[in-house]
């Protein structure tokens, strides 16, 4: 039997490759208002859109460095350094066809096109600043589902866009956050309408081809009442000597009775810097579900979250981070109870290998008044060799009397007579390590669609045969 | 040619020596008792044989099928076909015994052939039987939460899936009641033939009555200092170990 080809098969380094630049719109090296109004002009954003991102970037030249509190690593991005824009042209092609030689070739090397083929319901191709590529199947287009890239819906949506465009994660929330509000380009808006449950999911493919080059996209995703949604992300970058950085903002509304689950795949090639602020607003009965898996960069620092707005909200992060050698995931999730009988769930699964460094940030947070409200938390950390370091920062605040809480957390480690031992069996280091990992991530992997988990074990693989060398 | 060859061995760990000039033959269809008291090395000598990374061979020679195997990798030695059954079997939590073999069988395959799942599925189930084990066995994790008795059986049941060309088997019968002996004992004789060399590390005689063995050698203080017929076992187990001790003390060693 030849075993199934995961649909989503993107090896570890098989995003390690670039071609010439060939851009016709840069902003240039470094941020000023003139870089906003740059972008602005080339995309021909309305005003209010100058102002939102001018604000943006006053709060992020505000703001310090969260350096007190997170890794110092931080200080090593040189923001005059960094290209804000770059791109071939600002409309994105419903066509492969349409799509640029050079840039439909490195998609098709990622194996997108085949796999939107093969199970997508829509894909979006983002190149450096903008989605290239941008198509929804037909049959989903006419149940009334928009997916579109950000500038795309402010500009034909603006009805439903401006209504909840930084409301969920506002401009201030972090430096990093106002950083993404001052150059967003690219990311996805979809919309979809009540009742309408889009089977198969919509994906987006992230893809950084350039050097000093920082890629901001903004994801809006609004599902309304009762419908359902399951939307993937991927990401790659070929490795540089410089750094690179990656800073999103995705914001999700679930409205009452809806279904919304985030997927992400990340494999930033290591000199990326991945600093992403994920929320999602679930209202009443609404379920809001991240699924979260952190394999490359060199730092990601990330944490979903929800905020339970309405009564019988349910939120749920379910991630997994693993840091090789000189990488560090710091990772989390957030959930705000607002709404009584909300419930929660978080699972965190670290794996660290070598000097390899996975850190935990939790925040629950049930305010005094609620009724009901339950929280469910656990976080496992698995050390490959003695140089691995894992930290773990819950915070957690349940006040009132009728609330319940539930905390695991646990540290375990592949010890060398452990791998001894599945050596002596036939296995080599890097299969003994590899099996050892997907044991301790197999009960949440899982509850992960087929696709996913099948990939993520290729991933956990391919990086244990780099890092045993 | 067909024999797992021990010639002149000599062992350490952390710059202690444990085997001092250890020799034994072990022809394939074989099946060889060593014996001897605790501390005497037999541990050592399995985990030696196997390529434990903590311990260092100084001088001397160890060859299968007229093959060296010293400068092999622990992985490779174990799929050109030796097995070593441990006398503490480790944990792997989260993966299932049969994935765990399945990895193991895969692990056999030249390159890029991939194992067909009905066919590991139908030699898994056979050697069960074989074993009189029940199938749910295979869908725990390894080791996790088991017995003394379920990790041996788990042991002998990996033995029987890899198919090696030589067992060692160290104490497999330590720490196991006369019950869980006699079933690891009959799923040891029922993998006894022609095609596999065995190595029985024990310090009782107890389960050579469940096993027996062509031959028996005796060590102690890192050699073999006697081999014999299975009633040699006998004898130790009437008389001690120290007079064998006492007798090597005497003519001073040349």
């Amino acid at each position: 039997m030849v075993s199934e080809v995961s649909p989503l098969e993107i090896e570890r380094n098989a995003g390690n490759f670039f071609y010439p630049e060939t851009h016709v719109n840069d902003a240039g090296v470094g941020l000023t208002e003139k870089t906003i109004d740059y972008i602005v002009n080339i995309k021909e954003e309305p005003e209010w859109v100058r102002e939102f991102r001018m604000n943006g970037l006053k709060i992020f030249l505000g703001k310090p460095m969260p350096t007190h509190w997170a890794s110092r690593d931080l200080e090593a991005i040189v923001f005059e350094n960094i290209r804000y824009y770059l791109s071939s042209g600002t409309q994105a092609k419903r066509s492969w066809e349409d799509v640029p030689d050079d840039v439909k070739r490195t998609f098709e090397r990622l194996g997108i096109p085949e796999q939107e083929r093969k199970f997508l319901a829509g894909v979006e191709a983002q190149f450096d600043s903008e989605a290239v590529y941008s198509n929804i199947k037909a049959a989903v287009g006419e149940q009334g589902v928009i997916f579109v890239g950000s500038t795309e819906g402010l500009k034909n949506h603006p009805e439903i866009f401006r209504k909840w465009f930084g409301k969920v994660i506002p401009t201030g929330d972090n430096k990093f956050s106002a950083l993404n509000s001052a150059v967003f380009s690219g990311g996805s808006f979809i919309y979809v309408p009540p009742g309408v449950k889009v089977k198969h999911p919509l994906q987006a493919y992230f893809r950084i081809n350039a050097e000093n080059f920082g890629q901001f996209e903004r994801t809006l995703i609004i599902v309304d009442e009762g419908a359902e949604l399951t939307y993937m992300e991927g990401c790659t970058a070929p490795k540089f000597n410089t750094a690179t950085l990656h800073s999103a903002v995705v914001e999700l509304v679930a409205l009452k009775g809806a279904k919304i689950q985030y997927i992400t795949v990340q494999n930033w090639s290591a000199n990326v810097f991945n600093l992403v602020t994920k929320r999602a607003i679930a209202h009443e009965e609404a379920e809001v579900k991240w699924i979260d898996c952190n394999i490359g960069s060199r730092l990601t620092m990330k944490y979903p979250g929800v905020v339970l707005k309405g009564r019988k909200a349910r939120g749920e992060v379910l991630s997994i981070a693993l840091a090789s050698n000189g990488q560090h995931q710091d990772t989390g999730a957030k959930m705000v109870h607002a709404a009584d009988e909300t419930t929660s769930n978080i699972i965190s699964k670290s794996i660290s290998i070598g000097t390899g460094r996975a850190t935990y940030r939790g925040l629950v947070h049930v305010p005094k008044h609620l009724k009901n409200c339950k929280n469910n938390t656990e976080c496992d950390a698995l050390l490959i060799n003695a140089n691995s370091r894992t930290d773990t920062y819950p915070a957690i605040t349940v006040r009132g009397t009728g609330n319940s809480v539930q905390h695991e957390a646990s540290v375990s480690q592949v010890s060398a007579e452990q791998i001894f031992y599945m050596q002596q069996r036939g296995l080599t280091a890097a299969q003994a390590m590899s099996l050892s990992v997907n044991g301790f991530v197999n009960d949440l992997v899982r509850q992960f669609p087929m696709e996913y988990s099948v990939e993520l074990k290729r991933l956990i693989e391919l990086e244990m045969e780099g890092s045993v060398g | 040619m067909n024999r797992l060859e021990i010639q002149h061995l000599h062992a350490t760990i952390a710059e202690q020596e444990i085997i001092r000039g250890l020799s034994l033959t072990v022809p394939k269809g074989e099946v060889h008792a060593i014996m001897g008291p605790n501390g005497s090395g037999k541990s050592t000598l399995a985990k030696v044989l196997a390529g434990h990374p903590d311990y260092k061979v100084t001088s001397g020679s160890v060859s299968m099928d007229g093959e060296d195997i010293l400068a092999l990798e622990p992985d490779e030695r174990a799929r050109r076909g030796i097995f070593l059954a441990f006398q503490y079997p480790n944990e792997i939590p989260g993966v299932t015994i049969a994935n765990f073999l399945r990895a193991a069988v895969q692990a056999r395959l030249p390159e890029g052939d991939e194992l067909e799942a009905t066919d590991y599925y139908a030699k898994l189930y056979e050697k069960m039987d074989l074993l009189e084990m029940d199938r749910a066995f295979t869908s725990r994790a390894v080791n996790e939460g088991f017995s003394g008795g379920e990790k041996k059986r788990n042991e002998i049941l990996q033995l029987a899936m890899l198919e090696p060309k030589y067992a060692v088997l160290d104490e497999t019968d330590s720490g196991l009641d006369i019950d869980a002996l006699k079933v690891v004992a009959n799923g040891v004789n029922s993998l006894r033939g022609p095609n596999l060399g065995v190595l029985l590390i024990t310090h009782y005689q107890r389960l050579l009555d469940y096993i027996i063995p062509d031959h028996v050698h005796v060590m102690v203080q890192g050699r073999i200092v006697r081999s014999g017929e299975k009633n040699l076992a006998l004898e130790l187990e009437e008389k001690g170990y120290d007079w064998l001790r006492d007798e090597l003390a005497e003519p001073a060693v040349a």
